[in-house]
């Protein structure tokens, strides 16, 4: 068992990257990431591994699909407007079945928005992060301890499913020090990856990683086998923590750093006697809809909390099938809901009830 | 009887490119290089987008599609991931001096050890002839219907001169494949431009003026008379830069 280290969590998560087996880091200098590539300039040379500076988001994007092309476990970070430039590399490695951990230390925008923690991003992470039919793997950390532990996930699913992973952090989570406990190296397993390109060396036919196919029909077959697999990790891999869910007459559904305020605000709204709870998703997608189903057998309504304009709120209605009400509560980029403003709206919900 | 002409063990027997189009020499000379070097089993190459995309199921190696523009990119991946691979990028002049300028430039002067095959035809072959930034100032295409006007549409880039200034470029030579004595030379350029990377010397380019006889409107023969009336004037063979023989490379490790 690893000691408790104070860290920062964009360092922290640089150094469960590497702990998880990650020798290539591909970046491009952004607020608020700027930590975690600075982290890994410093750390990579010292173990035989890469940090490459890259002349943009685009090429460092396209540096992990090589360096993942070749079976290895490569990554990039950044923010926002970052983030969209690595959407085209992020279609192609879906369209080619390559796994990487993309990590967004999320600010506000749009365009070039702000510096300040945001969660703007949650239609472009789980709905459109590239062009074309897909889906990546998206995990919400609510801690510096999870940016940790959900590395490490991140990374193993990647593989197994063989599809971009997303680390879905904010400003917050990435600049805040909080005490953690790093897993050890040496404990990861990894895959076989028979389809690699490292060259055939007379054994095999030659491997093609490759996401053009000009039959329709052969198009059509590659998109609907990898949508049986994002069918099987809907069913298998969602993931929710539920908080005083059990009774709740209200369910607060928010994620990452936010969620925690949330839940200072059910604590509060207990103390007086309503019963509230909270539903927070670790992954984004998969949805975890099983949670929001099982809450609203109780629940009389629901509320989203979001440092955004209320994204994930039409995922909350289709999970439950718009059979409670679903309001919404948040600020964008960089004001961040207090549990005062939370526990008002809690009460505005429960009426004459509070 | 004997043999006397074989379709080298890395080309597959594929046919990728439009009838008469010199592609099909380039590629046939890469997968020779290859096969001569000894070094199929452990190189990978880069298809990007364009009438090179389909490289990959030409090319008996294995082979990364990458986006448009991005081979350089994507083969500075591979090569971190994979430093004792070959790779080479394989790429027409709008993926390589238009849309990846950027991935271009940063990978020869990062002097990335990979190995740059550069076919320039002074049009966008694959998306039916548009202008290039290769295209020739007054070069009728789909999209300068009354000849490239340099006042609005700009210069064509010469990639050799442009790539010969940075320091990170070890080995750069422009060919041509119009004829047997130039296929010779372009090998040579080829083979060379491998071995820079063999011996780690660092970033290598060939670029090969070519032609596009379907989107040129010509006969493969008189495509090859336009290229030399035309494009040899503004892009000149040689060798723009070759450090190979300063740079300590691997052999002096």
């Amino acid at each position: 068992m690893s000691e408790r280290v104070l860290m920062k969590g964009n360092e922290a998560l640089a150094e469960a990257a590497i702990r998880n087996g990650c020798r290539h880091f591909f970046g491009y200098p952004i607020t608020p990431q700027t930590e975690l590539a600075a982290y890994m300039s410093k750390r990579m040379p010292k173990i035989g591994g890469t940090y490459l500076q890259a002349e943009s988001e685009i090429a460092a994007a396209n540096m992990v699909l090589g360096a993942a092309s070749a079976g290895v476990r490569a990554m990039t970070s950044s923010s926002s407007p970052g983030i969209s430039l690595k959407t085209e590399a992020i279609s192609y490695m879906c369209g080619s079945d390559l796994p990487c951990l993309i990590v967004n230390v999320q600010r506000g925008g749009p365009g070039l928005g702000g510096i300040q923690a945001s969660q703007a991003d949650y239609w472009q992470a789980t709905k459109a992060p590239g062009h074309g039919d897909l889906h990546i793997l998206v995990f919400a950390p609510c801690s510096v301890q999870e940016m940790v532990d959900l590395v490490g996930k991140a990374f193993a699913l990647a593989d197994q499913y063989r599809m971009p992973a997303m680390i879905l952090a904010d400003g917050m989570l990435g600049q805040m020090m909080e005490p953690v406990v790093l897993c050890e190296p040496g404990e990861v397993q990894m895959v076989e990856k028979p389809w690699a390109v490292t060259g055939h060396g007379g054994r095999r036919p030659h491997n093609i990683v490759n996401s053009l196919f000009l039959t329709p029909d052969e198009l059509e077959r590659t998109v609907k086998e990898r949508f049986e697999r994002y069918r099987k990790i809907e069913k298998t891999e969602a993931l929710a923590e539920n908080y005083m869910t059990d009774d709740a007459d209200y369910v607060i559904v928010s994620y990452g750093a936010c969620a925690r305020i949330a839940k200072s605000a059910v604590l509060a709204a207990r103390e007086k006697g309503v019963k509230v709870g909270l539903v927070r998703p670790l992954t984004l997608w998969p949805f975890p809809k099983q949670d929001l189903i099982k809450a609203a057998e109780h629940a009389k309504e629901f509320l989203c909390v979001e440092m955004s304009m209320g994204q994930m709120v039409d995922d909350v209605r289709l999970a439950i099938s718009c059979s409670r009400p679903v309001s919404f509560f948040g600020h964008t980029g960089g004001i961040i809901p207090t549990p005062a403003e939370i526990l008002a709206e809690i009460e505005k919900m429960a009426g004459g009830n509070a | 009887m004997a043999t006397v002409f074989q379709r080298t063990e890395s080309l597959l027997p594929v046919n990728i490119y439009c009838p008469g189009c010199a592609h099909g020499i380039i590629t046939r000379l890469v997968a020779e290089v290859m096969d001569e070097l000894g070094i199929a089993g452990k190189t990978v190459g880069i298809a990007p987008v364009g009438c090179a995309v389909k490289a990959y199921d030409a090319f008996g190696c294995d082979m990364i599609q990458a986006p448009h523009g991005r081979a350089p990119a994507v083969a500075t991946g591979v090569k971190r991931a994979a430093p004792d691979n070959v790779v080479f990028t394989y790429q027409g002049d709008g993926d390589l001096a238009a849309i990846g300028t950027a991935e271009t430039v940063h990978a020869a002067t990062r002097g990335e050890n990979i190995t740059v095959i550069f076919v320039n035809n002074a049009i966008y072959g694959m998306t039916g002839g548009q202008m290039a930034p290769t295209s020739l100032p007054g070069q009728i295409t789909q999209t300068t219907p009354y000849g490239r006007d340099v006042a609005a549409a700009g210069y064509p880039v010469r990639v050799c001169e442009l790539l010969s200034t940075l320091d990170g470029t070890t080995y750069a030579e422009r060919v041509t494949v119009d004829n047997v004595r130039n296929v010779n030379k372009a090998k040579k350029a080829i083979k060379k431009a491998f071995q820079t990377q063999i011996d780690k010397k660092g970033f290598s380019i060939v670029e090969v003026v070519s032609t596009c006889p379907t989107n040129w409107g010509l006969t493969p023969v008189k495509a090859f008379g336009w290229m030399r009336d035309n494009m040899l004037p503004y892009y000149p063979l040689g060798v723009y830069k070759d450090k190979t023989a300063e740079k300590k490379g691997d052999a002096a490790e």
